[in-house]
């Protein structure tokens, strides 16, 4: 299975969250903050804090930690506020 | 069914236990209301089951756990809303992948509700604390478990309470470093409590394992010891830990540096509360209020695991079962007493106040603010907009001071910073904080704007009533 990460091939598993993908590439943050521009990454991990927000298939606001990747899924980075969808 | 919505299947009116939540507590209430001979629908928003003590890894290809038939599973379905309907409640649910757009809605009507929705991890904010590689404690167990990721190579450990020692041994499992484990309080405390220790009889041994697992790999476990800060630019690359006298406040000359690439935080657990509050259950101390037969003050609404304190696995299991009978009873079934499962409950609680007395969160960590600590994550609130917008706006009470300083009116909907921003303002108004009004959330799962306008509550018939979501 893969995915792409800024338009990069990943290899990934099915089962792995986006968190999960991301996390093993090597990567620790992946979103700014729409106050400070600040990076986030995982915080609490299961779901209640929102910090790991993504961009995926162009859909922004997924919770990188709740979120298991399909094949050929499109990650991008989230930056400051997005449009809500 | 009249009052049923629009395209209700029948399966889906009155006819059925509801449970919301998959961890042990969730599993247990189904599997007994199912051996009682009634229906059950057990929803999660996993894509397996076992909530967070028993998470499995999600790439593994197996499910540990089956449940009897009688149970439809509803995995990867969230609880977005709920709302009264004579004679019980509407569960309105999403399934899907997590965030997506379209997932599929649905809606079930149910006499017996139980509610098993578990709990988070409760962190208090220090300068720093919001650099990536910062994590809480839950996050490191939840991502070495459920997906064989270590948070980092060098990792501290710092927080409350028993749970710090399967989040370290979960981190040498997936081959991380542990620099120390730092518990702020001093569990030597658990000898004065006997009986609460007896009660727990088969939890330390558990525990005795952990620590024995530590003392292999040589991890240092400082009691009365906390971090004061995390340092880096864009992630974390060391903290400053300190020694800590009883009341929190720190030993001075105690500070020392040291390199790690990821920090975990746990105070102890804040349970998830907000499908409870919107059915209007009442709360005591912060947890639902249920009688011994885990119902709660609302009919038809049945509470179980650490919704209603934070006691470990075996007592939400426990919890359960006594929901799940009491839920068949609901729907006209007559299930035997769960004699067993009452008496574990009744240990259980015992343990689990010898828990909270052995691990108190003391007000000392106050003086680790610093004027531009981040109190709100998401809204990127600092204790010193939060102290003037206390002391000069005059803005008591949580709602108002939400409004002026937008502490909890981010993303997470105050699930992070809430119970911190009642303890703060508790303090600096010297009235005692409400941090009930941070648990009243308008939807209690994200939805998206599109699946919320094409939601059945959208066009109920007329005279219905409003959805009853937390306002
Ligand atoms: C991240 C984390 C990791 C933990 N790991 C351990 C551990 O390794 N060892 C240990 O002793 N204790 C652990 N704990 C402590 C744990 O809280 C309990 O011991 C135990 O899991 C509680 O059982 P429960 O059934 O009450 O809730 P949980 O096990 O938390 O189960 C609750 C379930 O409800 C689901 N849920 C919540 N809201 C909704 C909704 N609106 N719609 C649908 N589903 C919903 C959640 O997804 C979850 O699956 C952990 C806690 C956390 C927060
Ligand atoms: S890390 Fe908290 S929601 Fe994903």
């Amino acid at each position: 299975m893969k995915v792409r990460i800024e338009g990069r091939e990943h290899e990934a598993v099915p089962g792995q969250t986006v968190a999960g993908v991301l996390l093993g590439a090597g990567m620790v943050s992946w979103r700014t903050t729409r106050g400070g521009g600040r990076p986030r990454g995982v915080f609490c991990g299961i779901g209640v804090c929102f910090d790991c927000l993504v961009v995926v298939n162009g859909i922004p606001d997924v919770r990188a930690c709740q979120r298991l990747v399909r094949d050929g899924d499109d990650i991008r980075m989230q930056h400051g506020a997005e449009l809500p969808s | 069914m009249s009052r049923a919505h629009r395209g209700a299947e029948p399966r889906d009116a009155m006819s059925r236990v509801v449970v919301v939540g998959g961890g042990p507590a969730g599993m247990a209430a189904a599997r007994a209301a199912a051996k009682a001979g009634v229906d059950v629908v057990l929803i999660d928003a996993g894509a397996k089951l076992g909530g967070q003590y028993h998470r499995q890894d999600s790439r593994a290809g197996t499910e540990r756990f089956g449940l009897p038939p009688g149970v439809e599973h509803l995995a990867e379905s969230v609880v977005w809303a709920l709302e009264p309907v004579p004679g019980g409640h509407r569960v309105h649910l999403r399934t899907g992948p997590a965030d997506a757009p379209g997932r599929t809605g649905r809606s079930i009507d149910t006499p017996a509700l139980v509610l098993a929705t578990g709990a988070y991890d409760q962190v208090l904010p220090f300068p720093g604390w919001e650099l990536p590689g910062v994590y809480t404690a839950g996050a490191a167990q939840a991502l070495a478990k459920g997906q064989g990721v270590r948070v980092g190579e060098r990792v501290l450990l710092a927080g409350t309470g028993p749970f710090l020692l399967p989040v370290a041994r979960s981190l040498l499992a997936v081959g991380a470093e542990v620099a120390a484990v730092l518990e702020a309080g001093n569990p030597a405390r658990w000898l004065a409590r006997p009986a609460g220790l007896l009660a727990g009889a088969g939890k330390l041994g558990e525990l005795a394992g952990h620590t024995a697992a530590l003392a292999r790999h040589r991890v240092p476990y400082r009691t009365r010891s906390a971090v004061v800060a995390a340092h880096g630019t864009d992630r974390v690359e060391a903290v400053t830990t300190t020694r800590l006298r009883p009341d929190w406040t720190e030993v001075p000359g105690s500070r020392r540096r040291l390199d790690v690439d990821a920090v975990c935080i746990g105070y102890g657990f804040t349970p998830q509360l907000e499908l409870a509050v919107a059915a209007g259950c009442a709360l005591d101390g912060g947890f639902v209020t249920v009688d011994s037969a885990q119902q709660t003050s609302v009919p038809g609404v049945l509470a179980a695991g650490e919704l209603t304190g934070i006691g470990g696995a075996e007592l939400a299991a426990a919890e359960g079962e006594v929901a799940g009978a009491s839920a068949a009873r609901r729907l006209g079934a007559r299930p035997a007493p769960p004699v067993r499962a009452l008496r574990a409950v009744r240990r259980g609680r015992r343990f689990a106040a010898a828990l909270a007395a052995a691990h108190p969160v003391r007000a000392g960590w106050h003086g680790r603010l610093r004027e531009d600590t981040l109190i709100c994550r998401c809204e990127e609130v600092r204790y010193g907009e939060l102290r003037d917008a206390v002391r000069e706006r005059e803005a008591y009470g949580g709602r108002a001071l939400k409004l002026v300083t937008r502490a909890g009116l981010g993303l997470c909907q105050g699930r992070i910073c809430g119970r911190v921003v009642a303890e703060l303002t508790g303090e600096l108004t010297g009235e005692p904080g409400q941090s009930a009004a941070f648990a009243r959330r308008p939807i209690a799962a994200p939805i998206r704007l599109g699946e919320l306008a094409e939601s059945p509550s959208a066009h109920r018939e007329p005279g219905a009533g409003p959805p009853r979501v937390a306002e």
